[in-house]
């Protein structure tokens, strides 16, 4: 989609629902995606670097815990500024979104939730600024939609805690000056802030992604590694803390890739309507139009789930189950919108002159990560049957 | 110090302009208006100079209600005051615009005076000059650099071919252009804020236009392309065709 006419989908009005904030702000949102983001997406995702200059700049706009209170850093916004925040970021790049997701809804939300006030009072700023970054570390290489089977251990020393373990798949890792980990003490799971440059900590590059490439994916690797007593997060305990944190995550998924779904929708709609085959525009035909409508109407109903979730959250009646309905839908319809889409650009839809290609792939991850979809449908499958299937 | 940023709403870059009834003016339906983005580079500028020296910093824009957008826009990115000239009718032209500001400006008596070089909307490019010539200030126009001094500033432009480098007392009016800076991308706090800031609104001082708009039309539409098929043996038609038809050679 050429940056300078998009102007976002919105087929059913929403605007009229948005305040005047959160329609400024996702248009500054949306200005910096078209203005920093889109013109050098494409080569950073064929290099397989994270466009880390960019975090500065986010971090200015405070993008970076929005929904944080403002005594440690945080903007103090509503949960719909911060769902309009990743849904442009994502419009831009899914590898950008998690960048920010991992931030805000992985790093500070874990500490703020789980943190003593010194740990509040140290790190939360730093991170809003993003004079640190942080990565957090759940899944391990045999415990990825089962983390409650995790190996990681932690186990209490003199003055601390040696950690022993491992953990796969952590966005940022390599990058990060802290890592929230997640591992068994006493067989009860409590969060841990392991900071870059401990002994018997690393943190190695993952390689070979097809997808996400424009996101740093790492290993998290800990040998006899001791953090002092200080870093353990007091007020976690249980698996039911980590589980909490990827709720928030996949609220930032549920919207981001609405956004992802949106880029594709305009960039299709644009090229079918210039596209001439069989003297005329291809948007002329039934078969592409019964694709476009499809879309138009997906897009619009993750739309309004979106923004239902956002009161639900800010009223502070939200379930996890809310969260993982509109998580596993918008990944669906934004997987079948990009895949669509691809095909609807005919050959044209595998270059890079289009950001198709790069979308469909990123959410092959993103319908993937912080609970996959098969596990979104079974959290929803209990709750409405009261009868658990992974247990 | 005292800066005053001259700002104000134009239609988006993106608009499709249609002609409105009146045949005077555009159909405003479904305009996106947004912050002159020349204008743009003049608020960074200023905010700059407040961040730096703690300047006393101003917005100002005459039109309707609608330009507190532009003000608003220009709190967002980091002025602290903005004040409205509320346009007596939407029939003003540059001269009314430039007297109204000269008018409010003459009142505020800021050290330094900043404006887009031009607004995108009529690309008039006039009214920082007029401004300039009704307070008798000096105007540099097109800045792409500028340094500030106590008493004077040095501003560097673009000229064809070059650069020329003017040194002014204070206060002077300073047209923006393109590389003066990069403006910033307003933060979510500031955006939050700016809505709650109250906005100066003053009356016109003057509305006797100078000009009249007579009548707006759109350009023709572009002419049906001629495809020449038979290759090389089409040349010497072509050659016809450009120097008889086109008028073109």
């Amino acid at each position: 989609m050429s940056k300078e006419n998009y102007k976002g989908v919105d087929y059913y009005l929403l605007d009229e629902l948005f305040t005047e904030d959160e329609k400024a702000i996702r248009d500054t949102v949306r200005d910096f995606v078209n203005n920093e983001v889109l013109p050098i997406i494409e080569k950073y995702n064929q290099d397989m670097k994270f466009p880390i200059q960019l975090v500065p700049l986010m971090a200015e706009m405070g993008l970076f815990g929005p929904n944080i209170p403002e005594q440690y850093g945080g903007m103090g916004a509503n949960n719909i500024v911060y769902g309009l925040i990743m849904q442009e970021l994502e419009r831009g790049d899914s590898g950008i979104r998690s960048f920010a997701s991992v931030q805000t809804s992985l790093v500070m939300y874990p500490i703020f939730t789980f943190g003593s006030e010194e740990q509040k009072q140290y790190w939360l700023p730093k991170l809003a600024s993003a004079e640190k970054i942080g990565c957090f570390g759940l899944t391990e290489p045999d415990f990825g939609s089962n983390p409650g089977g995790m190996i990681t251990k932690a186990e209490e020393v003199d003055g601390g805690y040696l950690i022993n373990g491992a953990k796969m798949w952590i966005t940022n890792g390599t990058i990060a000056d802290v890592a929230v980990v997640w591992a068994k003490l006493n067989g009860k799971v409590k969060g841990f802030l392991v900071e870059k440059g401990t002994q018997g900590f690393s943190a190695p590059e993952m390689k070979g992604k097809l997808s996400l490439r424009a996101s740093v994916t790492s290993e998290l690797v800990f040998e006899d590694c001791f953090i002092p007593k200080e870093n353990i997060l007091p007020n976690s305990g249980g698996l039911k803390s980590p589980l909490m944190c990827l709720t928030q995550a996949r609220y930032g998924i549920a919207w981001g890739t609405v956004g992802l779904a949106m880029e594709c929708y305009s960039t299709v709609l644009e090229y079918t309507k210039s596209r001439i085959q069989f003297g005329k525009p291809v948007a002329q035909f039934q078969i592409t139009q019964e694709k476009l409508a499809y879309m138009v109407t997906e897009i619009t109903k993750a739309q309004l789930l979106c923004y239902r979730l956002g009161q639900l959250k800010d009223g502070g009646t939200m379930r996890p189950q809310h969260v993982s309905m509109a998580k596993r839908n918008s990944c669906e319809i934004a997987k079948n919108i990009a895949s669509m889409a691809r095909e609807m650009l005919g050959a044209n839809g595998i270059l890079d002159e289009y950001p198709i290609m790069r979308h469909l792939n990123n959410i092959e991850s993103v319908k993937t990560y912080e609970g996959t979809h098969e596990m979104q449908t079974l959290i929803l499958g209990e709750d409405v049957t009261g009868l658990p299937a992974f247990q | 110090m005292k800066i005053a940023v001259c700002v104000s709403l134009v239609p988006d870059s993106t608009t499709k302009v249609k002609i409105g009834s009146s045949g005077k003016s555009i159909d405003e339906n479904g305009v996106t208006f947004i912050l002159n983005p020349y204008d743009e580079y003049a608020v960074e500028e200023a905010v700059q100079l407040k961040e730096k020296s703690g300047a006393e910093t101003y917005a100002i824009s005459f039109g309707s209600d609608r330009s507190k957008e532009a003000i608003k826009k220009a709190y967002q990115m980091g002025i602290e005051k903005g004040i409205l000239i509320k346009a007596n009718s939407d029939d003003y032209d540059s001269y009314t615009v430039a007297k109204n500001l000269a008018d409010a400006l003459n009142e505020l008596k800021p050290d330094l005076i900043f404006f887009g070089k031009q607004s995108i909307d009529f690309d008039g490019m006039a009214i920082p000059g007029m401004v300039a010539t009704l307070l008798n200030l000096p105007f540099v126009n097109v800045v792409t650099k500028l340094d500030v001094n106590r008493n004077e500033v040095t501003a560097e432009r673009e000229i064809e071919g070059g650069k020329e480098i003017i040194v002014s007392a204070l206060p002077a009016i300073i047209g923006a252009q393109k590389g003066l800076n990069n403006p910033r991308y307003p933060n979510l706090k500031s955006i939050m804020a700016s809505k709650s800031k109250p906005i100066e609104e003053k009356n016109s001082t003057y509305s006797g236009n100078k000009t009249e708009v007579i009548s707006m039309n759109l350009p023709p539409a572009k002419g049906k392309g001629k495809i020449l098929e038979n290759g090389a043996e089409s040349a010497a038609e072509l050659v016809k065709l450009l120097r008889d038809e086109a008028k073109i050679i």
